[in-house]
């Protein structure tokens, strides 16, 4: 590049100028327009970009609600009761702000869901995987941070209860909660540094964000079949194929959210948390947010706190590794007929591991919760690893473009064998 | 190459940098980590006295010492009989009764579960007081008897005495 201008390209002249001093504009050409997508992709291919949007409302939602929040223990409440009531459009801003960030976790698992099933997590995509796993854990720390903003019952006690669990750690657990809490319980410290962190980790997140989809645009997108890009037969242009169908997705996402936020808004809410937090009384049934659920329903699972406590980390630090669990060498589920239904029980476990996370943890909810551990373990940890040694994987196609010869999903002829090994 | 004594220097002018640079960035990292641990006027401990004259045997009151529940409890014969009567060796978190009071009939205990921090019931006369009729935390089911001390159920120990002193009769000083 060094002092050798590329030839000009674009024929606006503004264009010319931005490029010629930065060359972003070519950049955005190159991974927003010329992209090739494998044509195969269905509409969970869409969820990416739901979720970068759902991310850029709850930042501009929440900064709108940070110009009315308090973050103090004695203020809090009320000035989200303020911003409910007297603030213009408050209620909105609020209700969006806290149904997006319940969306963004419905989009996000379906997203994860959608790797775990079409093996995107595999070479040569790992470190797009772990980025991803990454932004999910930002996400569930931002998500609590914010949970304790409105300094309800809730909000309250399901901090007391979340940082407890550091206390777990021997030796240094009851240091590490109390520097984390800047008190010796939750208190006005711990509010004043949630909220500047749950200001912060937003924008920490899109940065990671960047970086994922960078990594992924590397070596190009996966697709339902799994297998790599062969030929230009195989793909589309980016633009306007996928903006398009990514716009549609949008604008069907957006019927649904707005839905809830009009005519649901507190459905994902708990009616505890709007009582003022005291620190006296614990209410009755402590109820962590659905989407953190499942992992709650773990830590309860176990009699023992530190195992509680580290079967619950080591329940989302398994998802890092999941790459280098996975031994056989196909991707797509499609392609894989009995590793196929233990991806989708695992979903199924774990939306009933959340449904019990809720419930109180006693006889059956109890058993099913241990039942629920057993086999999330046991999916990451025995089946993963040694389903290839008895799955016979069916015939791969030699070619996206291949799918589309016999008009149906599947050739009927077998198409070569290549790549199974 | 390496003979040469000016690539020896540079070595150690590297080294010496970086090592410096690092110390530097450690030392600068310090402070920050530092203040967000409790400030003065948080750990400046607090102290409350309490008024005992008007508690009936078997009633418990809470009080507030520094930002947490206190429970103060007026014990009958039969809770303190209870909780003599236990064999030390079958306890989770083994201590005797007479250890964790100054007066027989007077349990002080900070009312934190010792599992995840919630506030155990079992003050009011209608809460229900688990299976050693002491305290029962609802969070996660731990059961403590008539000495604070855990008996089943996830939390590791023993509801903890805080400080506390007889300035009379009928005042106790926690902190
Ligand atoms: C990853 C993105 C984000 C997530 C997942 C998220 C999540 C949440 C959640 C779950 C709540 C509690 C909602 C409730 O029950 O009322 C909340 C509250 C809040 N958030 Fe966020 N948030 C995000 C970004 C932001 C940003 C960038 C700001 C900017 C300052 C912000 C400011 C606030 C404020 C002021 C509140 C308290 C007001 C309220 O309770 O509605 N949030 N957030
Ligand atoms: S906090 Fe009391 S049992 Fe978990």
């Amino acid at each position: 590049m060094s002092g050798n201008p590329e030839p000009r390209k674009y024929k606006n002249s503004l264009l010319n100028w931005i490029e010629f001093r930065l060359p972003i504009i070519s950049y955005f050409e190159k991974e927003y327009g010329d992209y090739p997508m494998p044509k195969n992709c269905n509409y969970l291919w869409s969820f990416g970009a739901l979720a970068t949007i759902t991310l850029m409302v709850l930042i501009i939602s929440g900064i709108f609600l940070a110009m009315n929040y308090t973050p103090h223990t004695d203020m809090a409440f009320d000035s989200v009761e303020r911003i409910m009531r007297d603030v213009n459009f408050g209620w909105l801003l609020r209700y969006i702000h806290s149904n997006g960030a319940a969306f963004f976790f419905i989009i996000v698992y379906i997203h994860i869901l959608r790797g775990m099933y079409y093996g995107s997590y595999k070479y040569p995509r790992e470190l797009n995987w772990i980025l991803g796993v990454f932004i999910y854990l930002l996400m569930m720390v931002t998500a609590f941070m914010g949970y304790v903003l409105p300094w309800g019952q809730m909000s309250y006690w399901g901090a007391t209860v979340i940082t407890n669990l550091f206390s777990a750690i021997p030796f240094i657990g009851e240091g590490l909660k109390t520097w984390l809490l800047g008190d010796y319980t939750v208190g006005n410290a711990t509010l004043n540094r949630f909220f500047a962190l749950h200001y912060v980790l937003p924008f920490v997140i899109l940065g990671v964000v960047g970086l994922h989809v960078a990594a992924v645009h590397v070596h190009g997108s996966n697709n339902p079949a799994g297998i790599d890009i062969k030929s230009k037969n195989d793909t589309v242009r980016f633009f306007p194929y996928m903006v398009m169908k990514d716009t549609l997705a949008t604008c069907v996402f957006g019927v649904i959210i707005s839905a809830v936020i009009f005519f649901g808004p507190n459905l994902m809410a708990e009616v505890d948390n709007y009582i003022p937090a005291d620190p006296l009384v614990t209410p009755a049934h402590i109820v962590p947010n659905w989407y953190l659920a499942p992992f709650y329903a773990i830590l309860r699972a176990i009699p023992d706190k530190l195992g509680g406590v580290l079967l619950m980390f080591g329940s989302i630090a398994i998802l890092f590794v999941l790459p280098w669990l996975d031994r056989s060498k196909v991707r797509s589920c499609n392609f894989r007929p009995i590793y196929k239904w233990f991806v989708m029980l695992f979903f199924v476990n774990f939306f009933i591991l959340g449904y019990v996370g809720m419930l109180p943890a006693e006889g059956l909810y109890l058993l099913i919760a241990r039942i629920g551990l057993v086999y999330y373990f046991g999916f990451f940890l025995i089946i993963t690893p040694f389903i290839h040694k008895i799955e016979i994987p069916k015939s791969l196609p030699l070619g996206i473009s291949d799918l589309y010869l016999g008009g149906g999903k599947e050739s009927p002829t077998p198409t070569g064998q290549k790549e199974i090994i | 190459m390496a003979e040469n004594p000016d690539n020896k220097r540079r070595d150690f002018l590297q080294l010496s940098t970086i090592t410096l640079g690092a110390v530097g960035s450690a030392a600068f990292i310090w402070p920050f980590l530092k203040s967000m641990n409790p400030a003065e006027d948080t750990l400046a401990l607090g102290t409350t006295e309490v008024d005992i004259s008007s508690i009936e045997e078997g009633q418990s009151i809470t009080v507030k010492w520094r930002g947490k529940p206190v429970f103060i409890r007026k014990r009958t014969e039969t809770e303190i009989e209870e909780a003599k009567a236990v064999n030390i060796l079958d306890l989770k978190d083994p201590e005797q009764d007479v250890d964790r009071v100054k007066k027989e009939e007077w349990l002080v205990l900070v009312g934190v579960c010792t599992h995840l921090g919630c506030v155990p019931l079992g003050q009011k006369l209608t809460d229900t007081k688990g299976e050693y009729n002491g305290w029962y935390c609802p969070c996660h089911g731990s059961h403590y008897d008539t000495s604070g001390r855990i008996r089943k159920g996830p939390a590791p120990e023993n509801l903890p005495v805080p400080p506390y002193s007889f300035l009379n009769d009928t005042t106790i000083k926690i902190g």
